[in-house]
């Protein structure tokens, strides 16, 4: 019973076919109450399909499930009274207002009129759209749109939310408003369960992570330890002469680790560069006078995380390919002379 | 340069804790008030999305003008003669043009993910299809309406008077809520918007024309007048016929309901289940 309470999410051997295809292949999962838990993998791993079984829009056909106590299938309508959607697969009205959207919902979850309107009117106010309240949302940009995504997640708060790929295909700026949302979320309790194809994401917000592929769970464990299991980063060089790049290959060779020329000949990268290491490479670089145009530091993408833990590259369906990569974040872009 | 301000953009972080830690949870809402909430936004959608009205109003008023001008003296003898006969049909084309819209608005809902919100709410489960109906029945009242005040406008006088003419649009409306639900249905299988919509008036278009809308079926090939003499459509513009001639046909009528009940007693509960499921 004491770990009942204390944990959120129980899955084991959730699994679920379409047609031919496993999309969920038994995947377990244990996601302590009130923490951010991050499911990380490529489209079509499963992420989505797991979401919607434990959000009781699909009945699992394998394994068993239990959210905040309550079992998916059984107890269906008590899971729902406490946990919400938001992401890629619920979304918002785009015929009506912002405004109109929260009000719907807040009707819906039994306020009166009076009272759906002052919460529709607080949520826009805090979430930042009060000016594009009255206004349809196909009008929205990317990021106010997936903020009143949340905003109708939250009408009434809920104990769990399921948050599919919140910032796919948003700025930095909508990133970093969605991310302190959730922050806000989980400080006031909420425990969150965090779908997303990217490493950083996973790693700025979540506590635990579980790596999925081809509808299974390859690794499971906190952001450092996956990390540490994928090897640090790797830090790219771009030099103003193409001629210095043998001595400079050299040189981080020496000081960080195995290089790689690119296509580009003023370019080179070096993997398992941590900050001190590639600090003191991009130092050394600069004592030897080779001109650098510019250098950065970057974490693993999903595609190195995938090769370190199975050995192959993230499969996705073509197209999606390059945005698994896309926001590899550049923790230390600088710009020399 | 930038490395050490604040992220850009960061929302009102105190103002967001307040408002995710300020909420009682209202007490779970009635089915009839949650089908109410989902009227709501039926009305709501006309009132956004007026093209969808204008679409299924222009064309029938088009046919409208199109076959009594340029048909009507050579079918009927007379433009006017014409109008009297066709215009009752019209009504029925005009409305039942307009129940493709309920599958293709949830095809919307469902391609958008709107279904997925609405079936994670703790809410009665047809309260969102019910709820559409409200906002349907505004779209047949109107498609309807703008009809018979156009066919008034060019000359038409109904023996029925204003109680006639409102008798056959009632039972043009509730024929067309029992037909809706196979376009729902439709709107549930199909994979866009577009394709409910090519779907759907695949089959209306020739539905509606094999029927006695425009032309007696007596002066038709047999085969074919036997098919149009059963065809559902020729039955209820029989009867929108005769209830604007005052001289109301039961057997149509009855017909009429019963063809809508069936159709709902059969694609409803399909709706249903297949809106759980998808």
């Amino acid at each position: 019973m004491t770990t009942q309470t204390a944990l959120a999410i129980e899955a084991s051997g959730l699994g679920k076919s379409f047609g031919s295809t496993r999309a969920v292949d038994g995947v377990d999962l244990a996601v302590p109450a009130g923490s951010i838990y991050g499911v990380l993998g490529p489209n079509g791993a499963g992420k989505t399909t797991t979401i919607r079984m434990l959000a009781t829009l699909i009945p699992p056909d394998a394994g068993s499930a239990r959210v905040l106590g309550h079992d998916i299938v059984s107890e269906a309508d008590a899971v729902r009274e406490l946990v919400s959607l938001t992401g890629q697969l619920a979304s918002v009205d785009e015929d009506l207002t912002g405004r109109e959207n929260l009000v719907l919902l807040g009707r819906l979850l039994g306020y009166s009129r009076a009272a759906a309107r002052e919460r529709a009117d607080e949520l826009l106010g805090a979430f930042d759209i009060a000016e594009a309240a009255g206004r349809l949302v196909k009008h929205y940009s990317g990021g106010m749109r997936r903020r009143l995504d949340i905003a109708a997640s939250i009408v009434v708060t809920p104990r769990l939310m399921f948050l599919d790929e919140p910032t796919t295909g948003l700025d930095p700026r909508s990133r970093n408003q969605v991310w302190e949302i959730v922050r806000a979320l989980v400080a006031e309790g909420t425990t969150i369960l965090l779908c997303t194809q990217y490493l950083e994401e996973a790693d700025q917000l979540a506590d635990g992570i579980a790596v999925i592929d081809r509808g299974r769970v390859i690794a499971e464990g906190t952001p450092g330890h996956l990390k540490a299991s994928v090897g640090t980063g790797s830090l790219h060089v771009r030099l103003l002469d193409p001629a210095r790049r043998a001595e400079a290959a050299e040189l981080l060779e020496r000081k960080v680790g195995t290089v790689v020329l690119e296509p580009e000949p003023t370019a080179l990268s070096a993997t398992g560069a941590d900050a001190e290491r590639a600090a003191i490479a991009v130092a050394e670089l600069a004592r030897a006078g080779v001109p650098l145009a510019d250098f950065s530091l970057q974490q693993p993408s999903l595609d190195e995380v995938f090769l370190a833990l199975t050995g192959h590259a993230a499969e996705e369906s073509a197209g999606t390919a390059a945005r698994g990569t896309s926001p590899s974040t550049d923790t230390l872009q600088e710009h020399a002379s | 340069m930038t490395a050490t301000t604040r992220a850009p953009g960061s929302a009102d972080t105190a103002a967001v804790r307040r408002a995710i830690s300020s909420t009682p949870r209202p007490p779970r809402p009635g089915p009839l008030s949650a089908a109410l909430a989902f009227g709501w936004r039926g009305m709501l959608k006309v009132k956004h999305v007026p093209e969808q009205l204008l679409d299924v109003t222009v064309t029938p008023v088009m046919f409208l003008l199109m076959f009594t001008y340029l048909f009507g003296g050579a079918i009927a003898g007379s433009t006017s003669a014409y109008l009297d006969y066709t215009l009752p049909g019209l009504l029925v084309m005009s409305v039942l043009f307009t129940t493709v819209y309920s599958g293709v608005s949830l095809n919307t809902d469902l391609t958008k993910g709107v279904v997925d919100r609405f079936r994670s709410l703790p809410i009665w489960r047809p309260a969102p299809l019910l709820g559409s109906l409200l906002g349907d029945s505004v779209r047949y009242v109107v498609a309807g309406t703008v009809i018979i005040v156009v066919g008034v406008a060019l000359g038409f006088r109904p023996e029925g008077g204003v109680v006639g003419a409102l008798g056959a649009l009632a039972l043009v409306v509730v024929f067309s809520f029992g037909l809706s639900w196979v376009f729902s249905v439709l709107g549930l299988l199909m994979r866009s918007p577009n394709a409910v919509m090519n779907a759907g008036f695949m089959a209306i278009f020739p539905l509606t024309f094999l029927s006695n809308v425009f032309v007696d079926p007596a002066t038709l090939p047999g085969p074919l007048e036997a098919f149009v003499d059963v065809n559902p459509i020729s039955v209820l513009a029989t009867a929108s016929r005769s209830l604007m001639a005052g001289e109301p046909d039961g057997v149509a009528v009855l017909v009429s309901l019963a063809v809508a009940a069936a159709l709902a007693a059969v694609f409803l509960p399909l709706t249903t289940r297949l809106y759980r499921s998808r």
